[in-house]
Formats: structure tokens, sequence, C-alpha cells
């Protein structure tokens, strides 16, 4: 699977490069500003691209905005955006033309390099890697007030967190520890109770929940 | 028979009538025409601004009539003391040409130094020309009495000043005004060139009363934002020292006993680097709250509009947020507008007992007008523990102004303005 690796700190982007090639990835290139991952993304078309938020020359959203236009480019462009802090507002721009292939996660994540290479493949095929944090803030701007969030156990909550995170039925009952087919029990409470539509996409299943989150009221 | 102590005896005093008299000659000969140019190029670049061009041009016109008038206000200091205050306001060097042009125009000293313009090609021209036609003149006098006469008056009558010349007596008498106009300019020229500055200091000069008071609220803001400032550090330092510092000290401890505990007790160590981890984790979390409270990183990247949106998303309560900004302020003037709104908000959140908050921000006439209103109890005020003179004080440093409409009952609303120009 070939990488496109977009991070201004050599640190970081030497860890990172050292990280994908051990869990089997090809690095096809790792940059260090925003001019230089256009190209690569255009030229090189990688099959995942890993971009830190900010990026030289400007050192604002550089590396955000470039994602962006690239996904316009080429539609469903897999991309996982890192950045130092999360905001709803970037999720949500990422998430806007609901095409999937998108992932955004605190720069912590990368500590676990297990969980973080999972969130690289699981977006690379498709599915979506959303941090906790931005699913946290989501939930505690809905709860207050939201009668259907209010009617989940807090078992189907759990599970809702992690299913709005991107993580397949399978994921979820590992880390839960309990079988796959609670997991799909829960999934289809959380469905009818919300009133969403019951999808077998889990990609369709994912950005339905995190559409539902961050709704305006 | 000197009456200027000042300087040494009457060739000084000669010297001094002289040099009076060529620099007021040189002074209106040289500062007619470029009076005339400016003033006419000024009118003319004001007179396009409907069409456009003059939004270009006229800020480059009015910096050359600032450096005509500062070219006078230097020879006033230097020729004859009299020192002439300017107030221009600062105009961003990154403002655009819109923000520039009308900038410059609103500025009330620029609008003197037009009205001096017009005052310096009239009776500015005359009185600095007044001491050589004093010193000059005479010698005319003595000439015609000396024989010129003869030539000038030729079978009809030469008039001399208010003297007619016709004869050799008239000629005479002619020569005797010619005295009393010498002793004139010898007497008056140096005070006439005084005369003409003085004219200049009046008409161009900056108020008094008015700098006074700028200068009383400029030492009044810089102490509150010496003050902030000083607070902010202090909170930073302490919180740097008390969280992520003490957490890399005890991730450093735990390093050094896992390396110990490697090969004697390996579930210990890997209980140690458990925590470690966590303790590195937590050490970014207090970073980033503390990055978030110096300067949020949505500002950094985005500016004003989209920080506010990121803050009200973070809020529990629904915050309609409406954003009209065709650029980005200066860096501080963001960082003062976010930080007052987000004090705002939470006074909002926190004391209102509002269900749905609405947030504008828009920028015109060099001003950004921020106004966050709520659907609250009301009763809000300026001090009483709200927390809004804190971002009165803040919002002062850059010459902005807060008010409070919050009648008991609701709604409140809170508006806030800055001076500034975006880019």
């Amino acid at each position: 699977m070939r990488v496109v690796l977009a991070e201004d700190l050599f640190l970081l982007r030497d860890g990172l490069v050292r990280m994908l090639e051990a869990y089997g990835f090809e690095i096809a290139a790792a940059v260090e500003s925003g001019p230089e991952l256009a190209r690569a993304l255009t030229e090189l078309e990688p099959d995942v691209a890993v971009v830190d938020v900010r990026l030289p020359p400007t050192h604002t959203d550089e590396g955000l905005q470039c994602a962006l236009r690239a996904r316009q480019d080429r539609p469903g462009l897999p991309v996982l955006v890192l950045s130092q802090h999360v905001e709803q507002l970037y999720a949500r721009e990422l998430l806007a033309d609901g095409s999937g292939g998108v992932g955004y996660l605190l720069k912590d994540r990368v500590f676990d390099a297990e969980q973080f290479v999972d969130a690289v493949r699981r977006v690379a095929a498709g599915g979506t890697a959303m941090d906790p944090q931005v699913i946290q803030q989501l939930l505690s701007r809905q709860a207050a007030g939201d009668r259907p969030l209010a009617q989940l156990t807090p078992r189907e909550l759990e599970v809702m967190e992690l299913m709005a995170q991107g993580r397949s039925n399978a994921a979820i009952a590992g880390q839960l520890v309990v079988t796959e087919r609670a997991i799909a029990k829960h999934t289809s409470n959380i469905f009818a109770k919300l009133g969403l539509e019951v999808s077998d996409d889990d990609n369709r299943r994912v950005l339905a929940v995190l559409a539902y989150l961050d709704r305006e009221r | 028979m000197n009456t200027d102590t000042k300087s040494g005896g009457a060739g000084g005093r000669t010297r001094e009538v002289v040099l009076a008299a060529v620099r007021g000659f040189v002074l209106a000969l040289a500062m007619l025409p470029v009076a005339v140019l400016v003033f006419t190029l000024a009118v003319v670049s004001i007179a396009t601004i409907p069409i456009g061009i003059g939004i270009v041009t006229t800020p480059y016109v009015l910096g050359g009539v600032r450096d005509f008038a500062d070219v006078r206000r230097r020879l006033a200091a230097e020729w004859c003391g009299v020192r002439i205050p300017s107030a221009y306001r600062p105009i961003p060097p990154d403002a655009n040409p819109w923000a520039r042009c009308f900038g410059m125009l609103r500025d009330p000293q620029v609008r003197r130094d037009l009205r001096w313009l017009l005052v310096d090609m009239t009776a500015g021209y005359l009185t600095a020309l007044l001491p050589a036609v004093l010193l000059l003149y005479p010698f005319e006098g003595f000439a015609v009495a000396a024989g010129l006469w003869r030539v000038l008056a030729d079978g009809q009558t030469y008039w001399y000043g208010f003297v007619p010349v016709t004869d050799q007596p008239t000629a005479l008498g002619a020569g005797a005004t010619a005295a009393v106009l010498l002793v004139a300019a010898y007497r008056l020229a140096p005070r006439l060139l005084l005369v003409h500055f003085r004219l200049t200091r009046a008409v161009l000069g900056a108020d008094q009363g008015e700098l006074a008071e700028r200068v009383r609220v400029l030492t009044e803001t810089r102490r509150d934002a010496v003050d902030t400032s000083a607070a902010e550090l202090r909170r930073i330092e302490r919180d740097l020292h008390d969280g992520a510092q003490a957490r890399l000290v005890a991730m450093g401890m735990d390093l050094g006993t896992i390396e110990l505990l490697l090969d004697k007790d390996p579930e210990q160590a890997k209980r140690l680097i458990t925590q470690a981890r966590r303790n590195s984790v937590e050490a970014l979390e207090e970073l980033r709250d503390l990055v978030r409270g110096i300067h949020p990183p949505v500002l950094a990247e985005r500016g004003l509009g989209d920080a506010v949106r990121a803050l009200a998303l973070r809020l529990p309560l629904p915050v309609d947020v409406d954003v009209e900004l065709t650029g980005r302020a200066e860096a501080p003037v963001e960082s003062a507008g976010y930080f007052a709104v987000s004090e705002v908000l939470t006074n909002a959140v926190k004391h209102s007992g509002a269900d749905r908050i609405w947030v504008d921000l828009h920028h015109a006439d060099d001003m950004l007008r921020i106004t966050v209103t709520d659907n609250g109890r009301g009763g809000a005020a300026i001090g009483a523990g709200s927390g809004l003179a804190g971002v009165e004080r803040r919002l002062g440093t850059f010459d902005g102004v807060l008010a409070v409409s919050s009648p008991e009952g609701g709604p409140t609303m809170v508006t806030m303005e800055i001076p500034c120009a975006l880019s």
C-alpha cells in the first residue's frame, strides 16, 4: 500500500516513516510543505495520504486545505489528517462530501502503533477514523436535551462512540470483550432509537451516526 | 541700541535680518508651486474616488501632502524654534487600498493638512515673502532718491509705495520712506518669519487638548496591557511548572526505574511503561489546553471567524455564528477579539440561563463589530463580578469599547467594537 506522508517536523516525519514501513507500507513520498504535498498527491496517486494540518509555508491549515482540494479533484481519495488539536469544525469539513475515506486524529494517537496503523488501513479502504475527542465533543454537545440519545443505555452509548470513531463490529467486539453478535444487536438498537436507516455498509453506517451527532439543533 | 540680546551685536542682528529675508523668500518661491501642485493633485485624486482611481492614488497623494507638511514642521523647528505637533493616525502597513484611503481621509490631521495647504498658498505665501520685500524695497527707494526717478518718472508720476515721485524733492521723500521701511525691516523681519510659522502652527498643529487626552488614554491602557500580560505570563509559568514539566520529570524517573527493572521484574517494568505513556498523554493534553489559552490554534490557522465558529461548537448551547469579514485583522487584534468573545460566551453560558446564543462578527468603516446576544434572563452589567470589566480593559488596549444592554428579564446584548483594518 503506497502512502504519501506530509509532516514538517523532521523527528515526527522520520518516526512515522519508520513505523509505517515496519508495518509493510510503501512510502511513496515523505514531504514537508503544502506545495510539495499537492504535487505528490496529483503525481503519485497514493492509496492513502497521511497529512499534518499545519504545514509550511503559511503554517496555517495548509495541509488540510491541500487534502480537501485533492479530494475535490479525486473524490474519495483516502486522507488521514493529523493535528496537535482536534476541532469539530475541521472534522465537519472533512466529512462534508460524504464519500468516506477520511480520518482525523490527534497526533498523540501514533503512540499506539497498532491502533494508528489500523486507522490508516481503515481510511485507505474507504472507511472512517475519527478521533475519540471529536466524538466526545459531539456527544457532550448533543447530550443536553437530546431525547433519543438519552434513551440509549450506557453500553449502547459506548458502542455508538466506538462506531462513530469508525470501528467495525468485529473491532468493537474485540475492544469490549463481547461477541460480534452482541455488538450487532446493540447497533440495530441504536439505529432504531435514533431513527436512522439501517445499512449493511459499514462506512455508510458510520457517516449516518456522525451526521446525526453533528446535526444542528 | 540692539534690543535682541541673543545675537552678539549689530552685525549679528543684520545677519539675522538678512537670513530671515532669504529664508522667507526661498520659502515663498519654492513652496508656492509645490503647495499648488499637491493641493491640485489631492483635489483631483479625491474627486476620482467614486470611479475607483482615487482609492489607489489618494493614499500616495496624501502621503505626499504629509511629507510636504513635515518639511515645513522641520523648518519651523530649525529656523524659528516653533514646534508644530502632528498626530497622524497609524495605518497598518498591510492595509488594503480601500482601508488605507478612507482611513487617511478620516484622520483629522490629514484634513488639517489639506486646510493648511489653502492657507499656505495665500496668507502663508504673503507672510513668508514680507521680510524679503521689506528688506529689498527700501533699496529701490534709495535708488529712486539717488536719481533713478528720472528714468522711472519720465514725464509722469511714479509711485514709490504711497509717495508720488515727480521730481527730486519727492524722490528724496521716497528715499526717506525707504529709510523708515528699512528700519522697520531691521526690527521686524525675523519676527515676520515667526508670524509665518505661528500661522502654520495654528492651522496645521494638532490640538493640544486632544493630544493630552490621547496621552492619558494611552498611558492607562498601556498600564492595563502590561498588567494583563504579566499576569498571563505568571499563569503560564505556573501551569507549565505544575503540569507538563512535572509530568516529564515523572516520566524520566519512571524510565530510569524501568531500565533497572527490565531484567529483574519485567511485569513491574511493563506496568511502569504504561504509566509513563499515560503521563506523556496527559502532559500533551495539558500543553494543548495551555496553548489554547495562549493562542488558540484555529485562530492562527483560520482567523477570527472560524476560531469563533470552532469555539461555538465547543459550547453546550446552540450558538449561531454569523461572520462577515473580508480579510484578517492583525494578530493582536484577532487575539483580543477572540478572548473577548470567549469570555462573553462563557458568561452567557454560566449566568444567563439562555438556551440560544447569537454571535455576529462584521467589519465596516474600519471597525470590527462583534455582538453576542442571548435569550437569557438579563441583568448583566459591567463589573458585578461578571468578567466584563476585564474584557473592557483588554479591548481598551486597542481603543476598543464594550457596551452591555441587559434589561431585567433579558435579552442580553453585548456589543464590542475595535478599530482596525483588515488585510
